[in-house]
């Protein structure tokens, strides 16, 4: 299973959720399998998927998803020492491992190689971090957005990309109508 | 009131509630006083771009934000002040301590206060220096103005200023 393989396991009960995605494919993707003003679209700033997430999870107290990659995680590590020290329970981060940078042709990422995702964030103090297969996220996910504590969840997937069209919303237009989900 | 608490009552007035920061010596009072106080929820990040992605989300979850840094870290946050503060119409109050200027004992602090300035204005963030302790009377005026346009806008609080504060 590759990364758009993922997702579209996950579309069926993440529609009406506060979904953040990353940078490139893992947004085009969304945007392209499931359109959703609950959707909050990255256009760019690759690294802060984690950290936006977090904020938005900190700030009010509907459940957060964020589809973030390996390669933008590795780009803002400290994000896990930011995440373990301000738990907060309505905080899922789901981080796609498809040991590349996907969005940019597939060159190997260092946790396609020596580094343990998994290990990092443990050893920045997060505590409940699971690492699972591709075909497992979604009921990983699920059983996220069922409990009551701070989920970290890094999938092993292979890496492999689909052909999908870049996003034409305005940046401004997705801000407006995510933030009105938010405050529903 | 002290400089410190002023900047906090009016962070207060303006319904600022969710700050992040990394710490500089001119801003351990203040910073001090923001843990002291109760309406604020104070995430310190580890670089500041990652702290403009926390108040992005915290901004979008209906909490107004800002970040205090120092002028150091500007080159870092300007992807992340132009691709999600600014592309996507956010305001973001950034409290910086304006190191290298006159009184600065660190020589390498100099190197990029002489760059503080164009950087900030090549991004076109609203930029406001903070020399003398009066000063601070404008900071109401400049958060109610970045709140209403939406903007990054600096703050800019050189060595002068904070002297004053003593
Ligand atoms: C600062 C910066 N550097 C490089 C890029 C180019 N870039 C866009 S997406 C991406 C890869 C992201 O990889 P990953 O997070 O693993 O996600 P994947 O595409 O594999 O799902 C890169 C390198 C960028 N957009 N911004
Ligand atoms: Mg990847």
């Amino acid at each position: 299973m590759i990364r758009s393989d993922v997702i579209k396991t996950l579309v069926p009960f993440i529609s009406d959720k506060l979904v953040v995605t990353n940078i490139g494919l893992p947004s085009q993707e969304m945007h392209l399998i499931d359109d959703q003003p609950s959707n909050f679209y990255m256009l760019g700033t690759m690294g802060l998927a984690s950290s936006i997430g977090l904020g938005l999870a900190l700030a009010q107290d509907k459940k957060v998803l964020v589809i973030d990659g390996d390669g933008s995680v590795l780009m803002n590590f400290g994000t896990f020492p930011t995440i373990a020290n301000n738990p907060a329970k309505n905080y899922i981060l789901l981080i796609i491992d498809n040991g590349s940078y996907g969005s940019t042709g597939d060159q190997i990422t260092y946790s396609g190689k020596k580094t343990n995702m998994t290990e990092v964030a443990r050893a920045c103090g997060c505590e409940n971090v699971i690492e699972c297969s591709a075909e497992e996220t979604a009921d990983v996910v699920k059983a996220a957005f069922e409990s009551d504590e701070m989920t970290i969840i890094i999938s092993k997937c292979e890496s492999g990309n689909i052909k999908v069209p870049v996003i034409e919303h305005d940046p401004v237009m997705i801000k407006e109508r995510f933030m009105k989900e938010v405050a529903k | 009131m002290s400089i410190n608490d002023q900047i906090v009552a009016d962070f207060v007035k303006n319904k600022i509630e969710f700050i992040t920061s990394v710490p500089c010596k001119q801003l351990a009072g203040v910073l001090n006083q923001i843990d002291a106080t109760d309406s604020f929820t104070h995430v310190p990040c580890n670089r500041e771009d990652e702290g403009i992605g926390l108040c992005a989300g915290a901004t979008m979850g209906g909490k107004r934000s800002a970040i205090i840094m120092q002028n150091t870290a500007i080159g870092v946050t300007i992807n992340a002040l132009v691709t999600l503060t600014q592309f996507y119409r956010m305001p973001l109050p950034m409290l910086i301590s304006y190191r290298g200027e006159v009184g600065e004992p660190v020589a390498c602090q100099v190197e990029m206060a002489v760059h503080t300035k164009d950087l900030l204005n090549q991004l076109r963030i609203p930029t406001y220096h903070f020399h003398h302790k009066d000063d601070v009377n404008e900071l109401d005026g400049i958060l109610n103005h970045c709140f209403m346009s939406r903007k990054p806008v600096a703050i800019l609080t050189d060595a002068t200023f904070w002297k004053g504060a003593e």
